[in-house]
């Protein structure tokens, strides 16, 4: 064992602080012996300091120009003996032109955070005030990466059998009625772990966890006084660095732990880890924004630049971050490398996805650089990735993202269309066809794998809103009701709003039981939004990115309140996870390959084997046949769905049967609780095995056993 | 901080006082592993500790390894409401038995 070396050794001091000569790989600060190793790289700076801080403090101990002699290329590097590993801070200051039309922003006179930090302090505590007059607000510190993950693994689920959870870690637990003992946090989830699993859900996505500032733009709101803040957290400081004030334990620094913790139980009680990463743009705004990291130490290399040096704003946010250019695609590599192995998260879901696909000029890349890297990526090479195909400039990507054999998509197409077959718009029965069987009109080659089904997620109308809204209502977002989408395809069945009326009432849960169930039914990988499935309410807003409260937060009473709900979205869910013929790893074939009989997806009607896809048509069934799960590798019941979007009931002839089976009753949504659904396995067998009355605006789930 | 070892029916028990943290953490880490060399058994009496920082932490789960190497267990007695919570959110508490008193923690372990 080498427990001596030159480098151990300091061969340079100032101001009574010892250091030497560093390593300029990895970036960031690194634990070496006796000392931190501090690396950093600017291609225009013609000098840098490094800024040390004792944790807290309004003053830094130390400054410590880099000697030139310690610059390789246009990396500063140099190991700093002596530091306290757990309560220092520390950050730099970058000398350079200040020329924006040359695409230079630099000024000494401010502190920069790492790019590559671990852990950023500042923001420990969720809306703790801070002191705005910090002279370094987002200050960067080193983290133990020493976790005793013991035998974890990230659990690698095959992606057909996924069923994902969108969730905010804050919502999620802040209410009162969660009764947690430390709501809105990592270590809180923990807690409602068994809830998880007892809903059926394998994999949690969670919004934005890298560390971001709630107070950005903090203003109040018009309607109800309340401070209106970064809740949603879509505006990045640092991608390296957990979010403090989502942990229990951030204000003692110790968020990694109670992250790794998370993962390491959810691991174990076989969830898988999604994380929403934002790498579209950061927090600093455009050029009337604040200079935290980025602007300082590189602005024309982390940021794409107009000919005349001010941000393209492909995100909608201020900035766009430049991640074609080799530099920071290398950062965004490092970035999920370093969250796949240190973090084990098993998955990535890529906001604004399109804008990866962009040069450094702006325009759409037939073969884009980034996407490729992380697709062929050794690190990554069992990670699911996901796209939000589109961005705010007008690239849109449903169907067409460059997948290079591994990207998944939101299917935004999905959405829309059942959203409109619900609520029984004509023409649409075509098109739920294709989104019934994972969408081959548009992943023909890629597979149902590629596509994420969802109805809902944090960006719009919840669930239960979008059949108490037909319109959004975003006022107490103090703009005026003019953010937030138009084109919701939502229907209020009869009254906007809350109302007393049972009919109504019944038909909106009725029609979320319908939402749950396509989306269960459908090949592909269904995503469920936190809350949906006990009724959770925005009250109409459907932006609710500032809300920081019962607009957003899980209401846990509605366990009890809107219990049929949670009973039919439970047993939905854990129908999906019984039945592999739902989980088909690759297209349907309309043909019996197996021999069974029956091909293995084929289209009804009130007639069987005849299926009305005319313009005018509101309903359609479809038959699965067991015999050809996993492709034939395993095997399950007859499954048939009849979905009736019409407005009067309508009697579906079944499908015959081979002769030893018999169909079997699993839900029906026209039914009163708890008759619209049965535990898995407790079907019931129908008394009319040749006819089924479908009620109006209703699906039926049946199974041949 | 102040590190003091004894051995109570046969089985070795730490008792730290003041903060657990980078200053101290290493002086608790001495100590305590020159104490626990090739035992299979500890007690880390925690009472009068009113603080862990992460360093500090490290240090108990090193404990905890060396001990396990020789298949034996560690119980921390005496911890405060606050450490235990930090201990359950950031993972390590489930590497310990807990006890609140030291006659407890030996009784646990006889039992063991």
């Amino acid at each position: 064992m080498i427990d001596n070396r030159i480098d151990y050794y300091p061969t340079h001091e100032h101001e009574g602080i010892k250091f030497r000569r560093g390593h300029t790989l990895p970036f960031g600060a690194t634990m070496v012996a006796n000392g931190v190793n501090f690396s950093v790289y600017s291609s225009s700076a013609t000098s840098c300091t490094l800024v040390l801080f004792d944790r807290g403090a309004d003053q830094p101990f130390a400054e410590i120009p880099f000697p030139d002699e310690f610059r390789i290329g246009n990396v500063y590097s140099m190991i700093v003996f002596e530091l306290d590993y757990e309560r220092l801070e520390y950050g730099y200051r970058m000398d350079g032109p200040f020329n924006p039309a040359a695409g230079h922003r630099f000024n000494s006179s401010v502190i920069l955070s790492d790019p590559y930090a671990k852990v950023i302090s500042g923001r420990d505590t969720w809306l703790a005030k801070p002191n705005w007059d910090n002279v370094y607000p987002y200050r960067s510190r080193l983290a133990f990466e020493d976790f005793d993950w013991e035998h974890d693994h990230p659990l690698e689920t095959p992606v057909e059998d996924l069923v994902i959870y969108e969730m905010h870690v804050r919502g999620f637990t802040q209410h009162p009625s969660s009764k947690v003992k430390n709501p809105g946090t990592f270590s809180a989830i923990r807690a409602k772990i068994p809830y998880l699993k007892e809903l059926g859900i394998n994999c949690i996505e969670l919004l934005p966890i890298y560390e971001f500032d709630e107070w950005e733009n903090s203003r109040q709101s018009p309607t109800t006084g309340e401070t209106l803040v970064n809740y949603w957290g879509y505006s990045t400081v640092n991608f390296f660095s957990p979010k403090a004030g989502y942990a229990a334990t951030g204000k003692f620094g110790m968020q990694v732990d109670e992250l790794k913790t998370l993962i390491k139980e959810l691991h174990k009680n076989g969830i898988e880890v999604m994380l929403d990463v934002v790498f579209n743009h950061t927090a600093e705004g455009d050029h009337r924004g604040p200079t935290i990291s980025f602007r300082g130490i590189d602005n024309k290399t982390y940021y794409m630049l107009t000919p005349e040096g001010y941000y393209f704003n492909f995100s909608g946010t201020g900035n766009t971050l430049n991640c074609n250019n080799p530099v920071v695609r290398n950062m965004v590599l490092d970035c999920l490398r370093y969250w796949a192995s240190e973090y084990h998260i098993d998955g990535f879901r890529f906001d604004l996805a399109a804008i990866l696909g962009r040069a450094q000029d702006g325009s759409p890349l037939s073969n884009p650089p980034l996407l490729e890297s992380l697709a062929y990526d050794p690190i990554l090479a069992k990670c699911k990735l996901v796209a939000e195909a589109w961005d705010a400039g007008g690239l849109y990507q449903v169907g067409s993202f460059p997948a290079y054999g591994r990207w998944a998509e939101w299917n935004g197409k999905y959405r829309d269309n059942v959203r409109k077959f619900l609520k029984s718009d004509p023409g649409e029965v075509g098109g739920m066809i294709q989104r019934i069987m994972g969408s081959p009109d548009l992943y023909h080659q890629r597979g149902p794998t590629a596509s994420i089904n969802f109805i809902t997620c944090h960006d719009g109308f919840s669930l239960y809103d979008l059949f108490a809204y037909n319109e959004k209502h975003n006022e107490a977002n103090g703009e005026n009701n003019n953010d937030g989408a138009n084109d919701n395809n939502s229907w209020n069945c009869g009254w906007e709003g809350e109302t007393d009326d049972p009919k109504i009432n019944f038909l909106r849960h009725k029609q979320i039981k319908n939402a749950l169930a396509i989306l269960m039914v459908s090949q592909g990988i269904p995503m469920v939004l936190m809350g949906d499935e006990v009724g959770r309410t925005q009250k109409g807003n459907n932006n609710t990115y500032c809300q920081d409260n019962e607009l957003n937060w899980f209401d846990w009473s509605q366990l009890d309140t809107n219990a049929d709900l949670y009973n039919f979205a439970r047993n939905m869910i854990n129908f999906r996870r019984q039945h592999p013929v739902l989980r088909s790893p690759t297209h349907f074939q309309y043909w019996d390959s197996v021999g069974s009989g029956y091909p293995d997806i084929s289209f009804h009607g009130t007639k069987a084997w005849n299926c009305d896809r005319s313009p005018s048509s509101r309903s359609f069934a479809f038959l699965l046949c067991g015999d050809h799960a996993k492709q034939g590798i395993v095997k399950d019941s007859m499954v048939y769905v009849a979905m009736n979007m019409y407005w009067n009931g309508l009697h579906f002839e079944l499908p015959a049967l081979p002769p030893e089976k018999k169909w079997y009753l699993f839900a029906n949504t026209d039914m009163p609780s708890p008759a619209d659904i049965c535990e898995n396995g407790k079907e019931s067998l129908l008394d009319n095995q040749h006819e089924f009355l479908v009620g109006a605006r209703s699906v039926v789930v049946l199974i041949g056993k | 901080m102040n590190v003091t070892s004894s051995t109570v029916e046969g089985i070795t028990v730490i008792e730290a006082s003041g903060s657990i943290d980078s200053k101290t953490a290493s002086e608790f880490e001495r100590n305590a592993i020159a104490a626990i060399q090739g035992k299979s058994a500890a007690i880390i009496n925690l009472s009068n500790v009113d603080f862990l920082s992460s360093a500090g932490l490290r240090v108990l789960l090193m404990i905890y390894r060396q001990i396990k190497a020789q298949n034996g267990k560690v119980v921390l007695v005496g911890t405060s409401e606050e450490i235990l919570d930090i201990m359950a959110n950031t993972g390590f508490l489930s590497f310990f038995i807990t006890a609140e008193t030291l006659e407890e923690g030996i009784n646990t372990l006889k039992a063991a």
